[in-house]
């Protein structure tokens, strides 16, 4: 199932799969370690429309919600006890 | 000439702790990227040479795409010998750098930095697998505690220039995830209590509570403390000691002339007044050590605590939602609240966001509506004294002022701002001796910096005023002072000083014998006019000439129409306490009802990219 980090839900992991719009963005990620085929973790969001924390290796990136709904993530697995939480 | 060593890495991974141990200089600490945003450099000696070492600004790619990377990148090109810091948590993502830096033609060795907090965080490195995978020394080191820094120098002879074969970027990553594979292991282990309040403090439900929490504690503390150590300074010290000297002074002077003037000023019913008198010995010296420094050393404090524990980025997350609707992301809070402390860091704090439009209106939005701390705490002890609810509306103001500035500058200005990607680095216990050490800077800065400008500023008071020119601006000003604000003529003397140093200013308006309605006005003008001349140098530089002078006209039109809305309204229709809720209020109501238009102009574009 392909999502994007804002549709991904806090507590679910997968794989970037793609990174919408523009080589600048996508180039940009990458340089701080989110490139195609890393695997990524969601942590949290705040609000609807706020920005979403993800989980890659052992380091937090907070992404805001523009650049959130353009990175595609291959969700693996969904961990249970987390399904209560807040996003 | 020296050899010139650089210290590259990302940010954050202890470039200028490293550099601070190996120089002896001091450079400012902090636990969030983009401390450092301009080299600096200083001399390194070891037993045999005599190296210049260079703190590079943090960053993720020697690409440059941002002003940042470009001062990493030529500072790399330019350099005998790299020292690569690298974060030994973060192993995968530090080295990408590290294979771009090989790509080049320098010779290198790398600092393995905080290889403790990678062992508590159950990541065990072969480092001897690393040396020889990556043809380079690879020196463990701590350098919060200073372990393996020795070492480090020792090994500097056998830096390595390796060219390797350039690689694009997918081919780079797929190649260090093999490389990592084979010499990192990590260990599954327990969550620690930072770590449950790291993830507390970005989740909504308790982070906003957590960030209200934070915020009020550290206005708290900052009035709080600072009341209480200004307080006993001046019972102690001004009172107590200085008082009676400046009094016999007085006397040998005779109690007028110019040279009193200059230096004792104007003596109210026979007596010195420190807040009235206009001195140099006696209100230039009690606003610099009576009011400034208590406020700024108890603000500083807090501030540092703040910065070293890893709060900050977090509450860029939590604000920036809101800070969207004001044209900024959440990122650009930090600006605003190191702005608090002194405008001129907070000034080049700007250069870590991405365009010229965040830039523009961060620099705006903090140069109109955040009071330096050496303002605030004149505006704290001398607005005070004429009750709570008019200090509550000059905040209330500023707040109003910087809300509804921001939401029309976001809708005027074409373009958008881009949201954020900003690493939150893990929670980190400040340590003591860092806390003090910078502490100990900042007030030294404050005491080089501003001392030539407060006393400088009160010399030119007392001459202008000697001459007839203060008399002479006040007539001319009268119609826009009186008229407009409702304050006397020779108020505009306190705009002419204030761009030399606003708390002296503010001072300024003491002797006026001010109402309490005028006071505020005085003082919301006073602080959002222009910014001091410290300041503006460096926003010129920031934004350029042209974005400034936009800029200033926005400054001086929004602190007049402010001035005059108070006038109008003040005491006259509405009573202070209501007048500050009010505008509180419809401030949030307007942020709230007129909503975002950035995420809509971001995401259009990305439409028409893809």
């Amino acid at each position: 199932m392909q999502v994007n980090l804002v549709e991904m839900k806090p507590g679910q992991s997968g794989i970037i799969s793609a990174v919408q719009g523009g080589h600048g963005f996508a180039t940009k990620l990458s340089h701080i370690g989110l490139h195609e085929g890393k695997k990524i973790k969601k942590i949290s969001s705040v609000f609807r429309h706020g920005p979403v924390m993800v989980c890659v290796d052992n380091f937090q990136v907070a992404i805001g919600y523009g650049k959130a709904v353009r990175i595609m993530v291959e969700v693996t697995n969904a961990e249970k006890n987390s399904s209560g939480r807040q996003s | 000439m020296l050899r010139k060593i650089v210290l590259v890495g990302n940010p954050n991974v202890g470039k200028s702790v490293v550099f601070s141990h190996l120089t002896g200089s001091k450079v400012m600490i902090s636990n969030y990227a983009g401390t450092t945003v301009e080299f600096t450099s200083g001399e390194l000696n070891t037993e045999k040479e005599s190296f210049e070492l260079f703190d590079a600004p943090g960053t993720y790619s020697l690409t440059p795409s941002s002003k940042v990377e470009e001062v990493a990148s030529s500072l790399v090109d330019q350099a005998d010998l790299v020292i690569n810091v690298v974060d030994a948590t973060n192993l995968e993502r530090n080295l990408f750098l590290t294979m771009e830096v090989l790509e080049r033609d320098v010779p290198m060795i790398i600092a393995l930095n905080m290889i403790d907090e990678a062992g508590h965080k159950g990541v065990k490195i072969d480092i001897e697998k690393l040396e020889s995978l990556l043809g380079v020394p690879v020196i463990p080191t701590v350098a919060v505690s200073g372990e393996g820094l020795k070492n480090l120098i020792d090994t500097l002879p056998r830096a390595v220039n390796k060219i390797t074969e350039p690689l694009d970027t997918a081919a780079r990553w797929v190649h260090l995830g093999a490389l990592v594979g084979e010499v990192q292991e990590i260990v599954h282990r327990h969550h620690s209590w930072l770590e449950t309040l790291q993830d507390a403090s970005l989740r909504p439900l308790t982070g906003i509570p957590i960030a209200a929490a934070v915020l009020y504690i550290a206005f708290q503390l900052v009035i709080g403390l600072g009341e209480l150590m200004a307080g006993f300074i001046e019972k102690y010290f001004f009172e107590g000691l200085y008082e009676p000297l400046l009094a016999y002074l007085s006397n040998l002077l005779g109690g007028s002339g110019f040279l009193h003037a200059v230096l004792i000023g104007r003596l109210i019913d026979g007596e010195i007044v420190f807040e009235e008198s206009l001195g140099v010995l006696t209100t230039g010296v009690f606003v610099e050590f009576g009011v400034v420094l208590p406020f700024l050393a108890i603000f500083y404090l807090v501030l540092g605590f703040l910065e070293d524990s890893g709060y900050l980025p977090r509450l860029a997350v939590m604000v920036d939602r809101g800070m969207h609707r004001l044209g900024l992301h959440g990122y650009s809070v930090i600006p605003m609240v190191l702005g608090f402390g002194c405008n001129v860091p907070a000034a080049l704090a700007v250069r870590n966001l991405e365009s010229r439009r965040e830039k523009f209106i961060a620099c705006t939005l903090m140069a109109v509506a955040v009071p330096c701390m050496a303002q605030l705490a004149m505006i704290i002890g001398l607005v005070g004294r004429y009750g709570g609810a008019y200090l509550a509306v000059v905040f209330a103001s500023l707040f109003f002022i910087w809300i509804v500035l921001g939401l029309i500058i976001d809708r005027v200005m074409p373009g958008y701002t881009p949201s954020m990607v900003v690493e939150i680095p893990p929670y980190r216990i400040p340590s003591l001796k860092a806390q003090s050490k910078k502490l100990g800077m900042r007030i030294k800065g404050l005491i080089v910096h501003a001392t030539p400008y407060i006393l400088g500023g009160i010399l030119l008071v007392n001459i202008l005023y000697t001459v007839g020119f203060v008399d002479y601006l006040g007539y001319i000003f009268t119609p826009i002072i009186t008229g407009l604000l409702g304050l006397p003529g020779e108020a505009v003397s306190t705009l002419l000083i204030g761009f030399l140093r606003k708390d002296v200013a503010v001072a300024m308006l003491v002797p006026l014998g001010l109402s309490a309605r005028q006071f505020v006005i005085g003082t919301v003008v006073l602080a959002a006019y222009f910014p001091c001349a410290a300041t503006f140098t460096v926003l010129v530089k920031e934004m350029g000439v042209k974005d400034m002078l936009k800029s200033a006209a926005i400054m001086i039109v929004t602190a007049f129409t402010a001035g005059f809305v108070l006038n109008l309204l003040l005491d006259t229709i509405i009573p202070a306490a209501y007048l500050a809720f009010g505008l509180v209020a419809m401030a949030l109501i307007l942020a709230l009802v007129l909503g975002s238009t950035s995420d809509r102009r971001e995401l259009s574009d990305i439409d028409r990219v893809a």
